[in-house]
């Protein structure tokens, strides 16, 4: 009777932790679909956390493994405060400029959580399979562990590349060898881990899973390091997913429903979201990892010798002031200046003039799709005067004066008209088409993509040379003592 | 090809529930207008923190030194990615928000 009973308890476990699963797959999927609406996408982001914490608990309380329930229950509950805190405390803290780079690291972190359970779950693998006296581990377990660590160990390894790159802590390695050192590292990567699946299981024999698991890293720097700065953000999307996929081998490997949706979710989404990136800024996937960028950058270097209008402080103060339509079109070197306060206040300041102000909005402007609009959001900026590039270039025919702050790629007149150009036909905010034109830039430098930029020399446009807060600041102040 | 049409009797309703994720995947997320690319990607960056969920079946079943504290490091980097993933999501979406 006793054994009746128990048998009974120990289904109902199992079946509330399954509910749970089917749970949190369909709160991951509304999740992600509510956050691709703006008005819906916040709610959608707490619904995904709900079934994530709902997975979390579940699987701490009713999951079993031969019949035996979660152990080191302590040691798990301290695991998750501490990760929790540091998450929760990096993420309240982080620069809003900064955003790319903390994704990044969350994502490596993801994909080391994944390659670390690969790497404690071979060495049990092989002990089965040795006693069962198998003559190799031809399995889908294999497959699953195997896998999993090989793409989590790139994803860790390519997300702290990315990150240093962002932050500006190392360069790009151009050098087309690169590619035929990566395109064959990751032949022998695919090879070692069939041959793998081949050896005979000897308990405790675990150094082939080390050996690759370190080739793996050494591939997630090499497969990053050729790839220009400014398409880290394609390339933590890319690496995302295949968090995703790393952490759905998990789930195969644990028969778990959760995990597998979850993970398998993420990663087409991801694939799909990395297209969508690239097409926003008119390349391929395939030439954002050949690293085309920069390499045949030389277009457009006849410009050396034009020159180039400057224009006062008062100037400028008066333009602004008398016009009757602008458009800021806002760069990353705003961000970077943290002058989105002082640009809100301009425009504050000018609109109060009556004058209409308006944002241009490149979708790549920033360092990643959409960040410009997360950054001017953050200083306030009503959300009606963020207008999509599309609409924006409509308009800019009837704007009198177009200010250009921190940006340079996304207004290079060369992705019109110079087919040499590495990026010709990249939509750009058609900045020409305004009867004035003031670009704000610390210097002559080429932008973030390394490109010379023609619209510095043209007749219609003056240039405010220096930091973009301290201009932005002397700027007010002149047009207020106006 | 035994072997093969072997393993996929054995794992047949994991290849489906796969396949039917990814165009799911794919699905949920095609109409997403630019300016939610970030949010959207940081937002699955944090759902495939779903890892975490694996790395606390390991811990619960670890015996020795070794695994277990593998399995504590592993708890801690998959708890970092899911808080840290909903948390930065939340606090680029308040931004969207607050404007009005």
């Amino acid at each position: 009777m006793e054994t009746i009973t128990k048998l009974i308890e120990f289904t109902s476990e199992i079946s509330i932790l399954e509910l749970s699963y089917i749970v949190a797959s369909v709160l991951f999927i509304l999740g992600l679909k509510k956050l691709s609406h703006p008005a819906t996408a916040r709610a959608g982001n707490l619904w995904s956390a709900a079934g994530m914490t709902a997975a979390i608990i579940f699987t701490i309380l009713f999951h079993k493994k031969d019949g035996e329930p979660i152990g080191n229950i302590v040691w798990i509950v301290v695991a998750l405060a501490i990760g929790s805190f540091i998450g929760w405390y990096a993420s309240k803290k982080v620069k809003m400029t900064a955003m790319p780079q903390i994704v990044s690291i969350f994502n490596g972190m993801g994909g080391a959580c994944a390659a670390l359970i690969s790497m404690m779950e071979f060495p049990k693998m092989q002990a089965a399979l040795a006693i069962e006296t198998a003559p190799h581990m031809l399995c889908g377990e294999a497959i699953a562990i195997l896998l999993g660590l090989m793409i989590g160990s790139v994803s860790f390894a390519g997300s702290m590349i990315a990150f240093l790159k962002l932050d500006g802590r190392i360069g790009d390695i151009k050098n087309p060898v690169l590619r035929i050192i990566n395109l064959t590292f990751l032949v022998v990567l695919l090879v070692a881990l069939v041959l793998i699946m081949f050896l005979q299981p000897v308990e405790g024999n675990n150094w082939p899973i080390y050996v690759f698991a370190c080739a793996a890293l050494l591939y997630g720097v090499t497969f990053v390091m050729p790839i220009g700065g400014a398409d880290m953000p394609v390339v933590i999307s890319l690496l995302n997913s295949f968090t995703g996929v790393a952490a759905a081998m998990g789930g195969f490997l644990y028969n778990n429903q959760a995990m597998l949706t979850g993970g398998i979710l993420v990663g087409s989404s991801g694939t799909i979201l990395t297209i969508l990136m690239c097409k926003a800024m008119n390349r391929s996937l395939v030439n954002v990892i050949i690293g085309a960028f920069g390499v045949s950058a030389a277009g457009g270097s006849e410009a050396a010798d034009k020159t180039v209008k400057e224009i006062s402080l008062s100037d400028a103060a008066v333009l602004l002031s008398y016009s009757q339509k602008i458009y800021i079109v806002p760069g990353y070197g705003l961000a970077v200046a943290q002058a989105q306060h002082l640009c809100h206040e301009l425009d504050n300041l000018l609109s109060s003039k009556g004058v209409e102000v308006k944002y241009a909005i490149h979708p790549v402007a920033g360092r990643m799709p959409g960040h410009m609009n997360v950054l001017l959001a953050e200083a306030d900026v009503p959300y009606e005067k963020l207008v999509e590039m599309e609409d924006a270039n409509n308009e800019m025919a009837n704007t009198d004066v177009a200010i250009v702050i921190g940006a340079n790629d996304v207004v290079n007149p060369a992705a019109e008209e110079d087919p040499s150009s590495p990026i010709y036909g990249m939509p750009i905010i058609k900045v020409l088409d305004a009867r004035n034109i003031i670009v704000m830039k610390r210097s002559m430098a080429a932008g973030y993509a390394a490109i010379p930029n023609n619209l510095f020399y043209h007749p219609k446009n003056r240039m405010l040379f220096g930091d973009a807060k301290v201009t932005l600041q002397k700027l007010v102040a002149e047009i207020k003592s106006l | 090809m035994e072997e093969i049409l072997k393993f996929f009797m054995e794992y047949k309703d994991m290849i489906f529930i796969i396949i039917l994720s990814i165009f799911l995947g794919i699905e949920v997320i095609s109409h997403v207008p630019a300016v939610l690319h970030t949010p959207l990607m940081s937002g699955s960056n944090a759902i495939h923190g779903v890892v975490i969920i694996g790395a606390i079946i390991v811990m619960g079943h670890a015996e020795d030194t070794l695994p277990l504290i593998l399995g504590f490091i592993a708890v801690i980097l998959g708890t970092l990615n899911v808080v840290g993933g909903f948390v930065v999501t939340d606090r680029m979406l308040e931004m969207f928000r607050k404007k009005k």
